[in-house]
């Protein structure tokens, strides 16, 4: 192909706008960057930390060493940020596993089978999901009160419980999964069918494989999103052990103990896992579909 | 063959277990729960092992968790918009009965001094009472030796008159005061006396009696001879001569009253509209900012031309991969009218500080400003998956055509993504009709509407509205906050069901 001096321009013009899109996009996290590593929990002066205001003391108390006071002894911080931290990413991979099995599974009944109400029950999921779970809190927390008296692994303040709260939210991504399914030629389970699979079979050993860029992203925003949950985790957790990121962070924030630079120093903390988690999966979501699965 | 027996035995197993907890809880005194249990572990038992369930088997654990933790949750919340559950009526009529029984007086002729002396074992203690007459000669009341552990496992404690009088003197009322803990549980028996006698207050012992009295259904205060009955209609004990509330209340069905609420009352009526309508604005105008700029950044990052995608697409992901509680809370110092880094800026710049904080517009304005960098990268992301679904074959035909990149954009590229995605539109429109966390942790609904009779927003939704006045409120109207959910609730799945008749959704269309 020739590259005329139009198409060379669009290119330019194109790179120009992501930069400045970009670089725009960057100021808050660059921000909050910036603010953990300044002195003080107090929101004022520069938008670079300077050689003056620099301090690790955020960063130090987030990653649970002993901090100077003001009085200049050293004492251990009495929160666990790392706690926090471990309890977020263990609730949130766990829970977002549920999901993609429970909605998977039900993705490819509602693809791929016939029965009785299907795209009603289908229409019906979509908009119950609707209702805010929000003003539901007080259904949930007596759901998990009674049966922590039976189960108490799974009753309140256990993260079991929560995550059994978590697992509800599937309906968005039951039709994600299973407009992806419809995607799929039906040629491929129909050989296998002839070859005498059974559906389980047809299911886990070519649905499966050929999807797994939707369960990655399926996957990912489920984690996204409860990684940043707060209104049900902060109801149900009640210990500060127990505490996941989202909640202990939003202490920091009390508006008679406003602890900003703390906050700034967990902020980031809580945002790499999901970044980490997204750099590694991104390959899998550019390369997954595979060539011959799709595009027929 | 033998996986097939090793199924069987798993489901002997798991339906062994749920007999076992189901036969608990009925006789723990629950017995429609364990039944209930029973009948869904047996369903899910048949679906499994009956060979006609082959769609039942895929849809059971996804919908099971469903109805319990969505569509339960919904029916309780839809059932205590019927009644009057809130701050002050809070309890069954049972547990406000145990309020009233656990309301207790001393009668104050059973009302003694005392005075608390370590006894002569150290680590013992004496209780001696002055008498005001004397009997046989004696004048004081006083208690074995006895240990603070003794008193506060409540073991009685005898008193006898002039027994063994301690020598050391009485302590101090702070002492006493440090005492309490132990001291209060203690109980002290008086020759010839069965109630014992307790500790009422820091220099006090007596006898505490019950101030109520059931009698046929109401009670009567034994001081007063006040008489209460309950008002089944209202959840309250009331004064039978003056109707008076007396005491908390309990949860009663109200049945329309709270909905009747929304559309009689003029100052809860038009905040209510008022917010109504911001909430509908608020989440077309997300999806469409949120839409427009991911689907232009995702069929930028199509361009194979374009060096340095890899990178471009891993840093406009970023704002996606934070959880949006940090942003959002970073941006609300960032617009903060003093001292944030925007305003700074925008001064410096061109003279001017908006208040993003207590002008409504500008307040909406700054809400849909974050919620557009918040959710520009779904919108990437969604697309981008669709986008690489496009055959190739149809750019390869309109590029023999002579296609630009507009043309190539409109007539091929969102015909052929937008059907797959309009689903996830409307779950994007819904989830900011409901976007909860954006709207509390930026502004808190604030700038307030003047004259409301609830706490009401400029800036508020529906469900912001509704949390603050059930959790954030003093007087808690759970009743009140769940009408207002419930009709929230209706509104959007109307618009949702014919969006998705409008649209034919592929749920209607079929798999193929």
């Amino acid at each position: 192909m020739v590259e005329g001096r139009a198409f060379r321009g669009r290119l330019i013009l194109a790179h120009v706008f992501l930069v400045a899109f970009i670089a725009l996009m960057m100021v808050p996290l660059f921000m909050v960057v910036s603010i953990s590593l300044r002195k003080g929990n107090f929101a004022t002066g520069g938008i670079l930390p300077t050689p003056e205001t620099f301090s690790l003391e955020h960063w130090r108390m987030v990653l649970g060493l002993p901090v100077q006071q003001a009085d200049g002894t050293w004492l251990k911080p009495t929160v666990s940020v790392l706690r926090w931290f471990g309890n977020s990413v263990r609730i949130s991979a766990i829970s977002a596993a549920l999901i993609l099995a429970l909605s998977a599974t039900a993705a490819y009944a509602f693809a791929r089978m016939r029965f009785a109400g299907r795209a009603r029950l289908l229409n019906a999921l979509l908009i119950l999901q609707m209702f805010p779970m929000v003003l539901a809190i007080i259904a949930i927390y007596s759901i998990l009160e009674a049966l922590g008296r039976w189960v108490p692994a799974l009753g309140l303040d256990t993260h079991p419980g929560l995550i059994l709260a978590y697992l509800g939210g599937i309906a968005t991504h039951i039709w994600m999964i299973k407009g992806y399914f419809d995607s799929l030629p039906p040629s491929l389970e129909e050989s296998a069918k002839i070859d005498g699979a059974t559906p389980w079979q047809t299911f886990r050993l070519i649905m499966l494989p050929l999807s797994a860029p939707i369960f990655a992203v399926v996957f990912i925003l489920a984690f996204i999103g409860l990684i940043g949950e707060y209104p049900l985790a902060s109801v149900i957790l009640q210990r500060t052990d127990q505490w996941t990121l989202a909640v202990g962070a939003n202490s920091f924030l009390y508006e008679q103990n406003y602890l900003w630079g703390d906050f700034a120093a967990t902020a980031v903390l809580s945002g790499l896992p999901i970044t980490i988690l997204f750099l590694a999966c991104q390959r899998l979501l550019i390369s997954g579909l595979t060539a011959g699965g799709v595009k027929e | 063959m033998r996986l097939l027996k090793l199924g069987r035995l798993f489901w002997a197993i798991v339906l062994f277990g749920a007999g076992w907890l189901a036969a608990r809880m009925v006789l723990a005194g629950a017995p429609v729960l364990g039944v209930a249990l029973f009948l869904a572990v047996a369903f899910a038992a048949w679906v499994y092992n009956s060979p006609r369930t082959h769609a039942a088997r895929y849809l059971l654990p996804g919908l099971a968790t469903f109805a319990v933790f969505v569509l339960a949750p919904l029916l309780y919340t839809v059932y205590i918009a019927f009644t009057n559950f809130s701050g002050e009526h809070l309890l069954s009529q049972e547990r406000v009965r145990a309020w009233f029984a656990q309301d207790l007086y001393a009668p104050v002729e059973t009302r003694h001094a005392f005075r608390l002396h370590p006894a002569a074992e150290p680590g013992k203690y004496q209780v001696v009472i002055p008498l005001e007459k004397e009997e046989m000669g004696r004048n004081l009341l006083i208690s074995r030796p006895f240990t603070p552990q003794e008193a506060e496992q409540s073991q009685p404690i005898l008193l006898g008159l002039n027994i063994a009088p301690p020598r050391a003197k009485a302590l101090g009322i702070r002492d006493v005061v440090a005492a309490r803990a132990w001291l209060r549980p203690a109980r002290f028996t008086a020759p010839g006396q069965s109630v014992p006698l307790r500790m009422i207050s820091l220099r006090e012992l007596g006898y505490r009696l019950p101030r109520w009295e059931e009698d046929n259904g109401g009670l009567v205060n034994a001081v007063t001879g006040q008489r209460l009955v309950p008002d089944s209609s209202r959840g309250n004990f009331v004064d039978e001569a003056t109707g008076e509330v007396v005491g908390p209340g309990w949860r009663v069905w109200i049945g329309t009253a709270n909905f009747r609420l929304i559309f009689t009352d003029p100052a809860i009526r038009e905040p209510f509209l008022k917010i109504f309508a911001w909430n509908v604005v608020f989440a077309l105008l997300s999806v469409a900012t949120t839409f427009v700029i991911g689907v232009c950044l995702a069929s930028l990052l199509q361009w194979k031309a374009l060096r340095g995608r890899a990178i471009y697409r891993t840093l406009l992901i970023l704002p996606y991969a934070i959880p949006a509680f940090i942003p959002i809370l970073v941006f609300r110092g960032l617009f903060n009218e003093g001292y944030g880094e925007i305003n700074h800026v925008l001064t410096a710049l061109f003279g001017i500080a908006p208040k993003w904080f207590t002008d409504p517009m500008l307040a909406r304005t700054m809400i849909l400003i974050v919620n557009a960098w918040l959710g520009y990268p779904y919108m990437m992301i969604i697309s981008s998956g669709m986008l690489q679904a496009v055959p190739d074959e149809l750019y390869e035909a309109t590029a023999v055509d002579g296609a630009g990149p507009w043309t190539n954009f409109t007539k091929v590229t969102l015909p052929q993504i937008f059907p797959p995605l309009f689903p996830l539109l409307i779950a994007s429109f819904a989830f900011n009709f409901n976007n909860f966390s954006l709207i509390y942790l930026l502004t808190g609904g604030k700038p307030d509407i003047t004259g409301s009779a609830t706490v009401a927003g400029t800036t508020d939704l529906l469900v912001s509205y509704t949390f603050r006045m059930a959790f954030k409120d003093s007087s808690a109207r759970f009743g009140f906050a769940s009408a207002v959910a419930t009709l929230l609730f209706i509104i959007v799945a109307i618009l949702a069901w014919l969006q998705l008749r409008w649209s034919r959704a592929p749920a209607a269309k079929g798999a193929r």
